[in-house]
């Protein structure tokens, strides 16, 4: 990026390495935030409706997991990706992929234990209609996770929103390589370092814009098909 | 058509529900025969619902035993139930139908043309893509009749279906009543309106702290009640 | 429904897949290096040239000196560019860097506010600067992270006659960040902040800071750029590796390096041919 510029210029102008920026971004927190789901889902979903010892202890985990300090978990995938990890053969240290790995660490605590909840809630409503309908645990499942869909999509949005916001885990893992693995966040915390404050500030306005943007996408989505299925 | 159904007779043997020290339904015995509509009656509290339950087989006897067409531990396949406040699914009122029917095994082939049937059955053919929950109380109930007329039931248990709900809706759910119990459905019902016991019952069954105080023909309970219990709560006076 | 969930997972998967194996095919290699260098904007103005020339793709990992070096041990880089001599020579006796080339050379600069507080201002002498700061007790800010300039700090401390583990007050204070965060926290504190010049030239949230003590022989800060050894980890890209190594110190090079300036000031001035340095 133009050293002297501001962000709105950058946008205005189309900054071309802006949008890679954005594109990057965008890229590793929704890809993230889908691999999350498909773990954190059915997880969640298995927690509600199964009954095994420690089940208590398991969901306060899951609770307590939601607020994994992001450089923590950046630190662990560090060691688990670095040449000199475990899974140091793949290469994927100062990857995208590496940035997709941990913000998925991130990200599947939320949704599971929020999938939990709204799972939960809605067995107790629905648990004598389901049982009298003599439905199998496959299809209570696939039924519970339906109709909560509309929760579901807000527990989404809390992983994407905790995704696109944090620096800690992927400036890490990512290395903050310029075009390559540099995002909105770790961009802002090196204009930060680089005393640009007002380019910082920018590219703030920016990233919250974008999560304003997809929140909104996904609202409207969400009421257009509560109004049909409510 | 499915086979004929061997879920009934309906025998409660020495039926006792407990929950920890309190017993809510009281060593009853019970024989559910097809025929008329059943009516449960009793004041609030006194083993209606558990009762309906325990027929339904979601809820197992502590003590005695219940049998369907003479086994125990007949699966739910040819019984239904409409709670009193029945959960509607988050989906269009035609999909909550679709989903009994899928539910039921009835072969995808026919569920548009039953779940079409279904729903002129309960008159909200014009309701079909609403989404269910945003229906009126009365409109859930009828519903909730599709949803488990849909199991093609031989027995369908039903708690106060119409409680809350305004005349007009009330009848409309009476009317709904009359007609499945005319396809040879047994009609197991939960009230606490005598009037609505009146119009639909073939039998009375009354109930009081858990117990069974009276059985009797409709007819004959409203006429000449036989216990004291059946007198006062008849003559509209607390039953304590 | 669940056909596209298939589908979907597949692409998630293969995209982390290639993410990480589509750049080992192209040629790139990783350069653990220094913020300061990064923060300068050196190599955004000598990268491009390389690649012109070779078609190599260099990716920067800017950390500080001691964070680089153990990324480089880890075998996470192929290349590590670096400012604090008696480190890289460790690194490369203990087997982990092949060799070190010294490249170029910048200066270390005392920045502080203004007003002045250790009276210091224009002094050539660090050393009595340092003295002055600690007698005076003026805040100071280090970067506490290990990096290059901290080391070069604390040696200039040992060379004042002081042992500032010992002898720090409440006016001097570790911050554990990078060097912008140290000159951000010494704008909003008006303390001394010992800089790199390069990153002094393009900081732009300078408040009331200016340079205190410049042009002592002894804050002159020597880059050296080593090889990591692809013995102790078979991943690294040794060819392509060595080519940036050659390039750096070839005419050329040192060319590029001497001609990158901010407001036609130089930052760094090639040395590679200096082998003591």
């Amino acid at each position: 990026m133009p050293n002297d510029a501001t962000a709105l210029q950058l946008v205005l102008s189309g900054d071309p390495a802006l949008f890679a920026i954005v594109r990057l971004s965008l890229y590793v927190s929704l890809s993230a935030v889908v691999l999350a789901a498909l773990i954190g889902i059915p997880l969640g979903a298995l927690v509600a409706l199964t009954k095994f010892p420690g089940r208590q202890g398991v969901i306060v985990l899951l609770n307590a997991l939601m607020g994994l300090p992001p450089v923590v978990v950046g630190l662990a995938v560090y060691l688990a990706l670095s040449r000199s990890g475990p899974l140091g053969a793949f290469g994927l240290l100062f990857t995208p992929g590496a940035m997709i790995i941990a913000q998925t660490v991130l990200v599947t605590p939320i949704i599971a234990a929020l999938t939990r909840q709204t799972i939960e809630d809605l067995w107790i409503e629905y648990r004598d209609e389901l049982t009298a309908m003599n439905l199998g645990p496959l299809g209570r499942v696939t039924a519970l996770i339906w109709d909560a869909r509309f929760s579901l999509v807000t527990a989404l949005l809390a992983g994407f929103g905790r995704a696109a916001a944090e620096v800690g885990a992927i400036i890490i893992v990512g290395g903050n390589i310029e075009g390559f693995t540099r995002t909105m966040t770790t961009a802002i915390a090196l204009e930060t370092s680089k005393g640009d404050l007002p380019l910082a500030v920018g590219l703030g306005l920016v990233l919250i814009a974008i999560v304003i943007a997809v929140n909104a996408l996904a609202w409207t989505a969400r009421r257009a098909g509560e109004r049909l299925a409510g | 058509m499915r086979a004929p159904s061997s879920e009934l007779p309906i025998v409660f043997d020495g039926v006792t529900v407990t929950a920890g020290p309190v017993t809510i339904l009281d060593r009853i015995a019970l024989t559910l025969a097809s025929g008329a509509p059943t009516v449960l009656i009793g004041p609030n509290g006194s083993g209606k619902s558990t009762l309906l339950r325990v027929a339904m087989g979601l809820l197992a006897p502590s003590r005695g035993r219940i049998t369907w067409g003479g086994l125990e531990n007949v699966p739910p396949l040819r019984r239904a139930i409409v709670f009193q406040r029945p959960a509607m699914l988050r989906r269009s009122a035609a999909a909550n139908v679709r989903f009994a029917l899928r539910a039921a095994g009835i072969p995808r082939a026919e569920h548009a043309r039953r779940t079409g049937e279904l729903l002129e059955l309960v008159g909200l053919g014009h309701l079909a893509d609403r989404a269910a929950r945003r229906l009126s109380g009365g409109e859930q109930q009828r519903l909730a009749l599709a949803r488990a007329i849909a199991r093609d039931p031989a027995a369908l248990f039903l708690d106060e279906p119409t409680a809350s709900l305004d005349p007009t809706a009330t009848k409309a759910v009476e009317d709904i009543i009359r007609a499945v119990s005319e396809r040879n459905i047994k009609v197991v019902m939960a009230t606490h309106d005598l009037g609505e016991a009146r119009r639909l019952a073939g039998d009375i069954v009354m109930l009081h702290r858990g117990r069974i105080v009276e059985t009797a023909a409709a007819a004959s309970f409203f006429e000449m009640p036989q216990t004291a219990e059946a007198r006062t709560f008849l003559a509209g006076e607390l039953l304590v | 429904m669940k056909m596209f969930t298939r589908r979907l997972l597949i692409a998630v998967t293969a995209s982390l897949v290639f993410a990480g194996h589509a750049v080992a095919q192209d040629k790139s290699i990783v350069m653990a290096s220094t913020t300061s260098t990064q923060d300068s904007g050196l190599f955004g103005h000598i990268l491009p040239m390389f690649k012109a020339r070779t078609g190599i793709d260099v990716k920067v990992v800017a950390q500080g000196t001691g964070q680089a070096l153990d990324t480089a041990r880890r075998g996470d880089a192929d290349v590590v560019f670096v400012h604090a001599k008696p480190a890289e020579e460790k690194f490369v006796a203990e087997g982990f860097g092949v060799k070190r080339y010294p490249v170029m050379y910048n200066d270390f600069i005392l920045i502080g506010p203004k007003s002045d507080p250790a009276g210091i201002k224009g002094s050539k002498d660090i050393v009595a600067a340092l003295g002055t700061i600690k007698a005076r007790g003026a805040d100071f800010i280090s970067r506490g992270d290990k990096s290059g300039t901290h080391q070069a700090e604390l040696n200039l401390w040992k060379v004042a006659g002081i042992d500032i583990a010992k002898d720090k007050g409440p006016w001097y204070k570790e911050i554990g960040q990078g060097m912008g965060a140290a000159l951000n926290t010494a704008s909003a504190s008006n303390a001394y902040v010992l800089a790199d010049r390069g990153t002094w030239l393009s900081f732009k949230n300078r408040g009331d800071l200016l340079i205190s003590v410049e042009g002592d022989k002894r804050l002159f800060n020597q880059y050296g750029v080593m090889l990591v050894n692809p013995e102790k980890h078979p991943s690294v890209k040794k060819d392509l590796g060595q080519q940036l190594i050659d390039w750096l110190v070839s005419a050329e090079g040192q060319k590029a390096i001497a001609e990158y300036k901010i407001n036609g000031e130089q930052l760094f001035y090639p040395n590679a041919s200096d082998s003591g340095a």
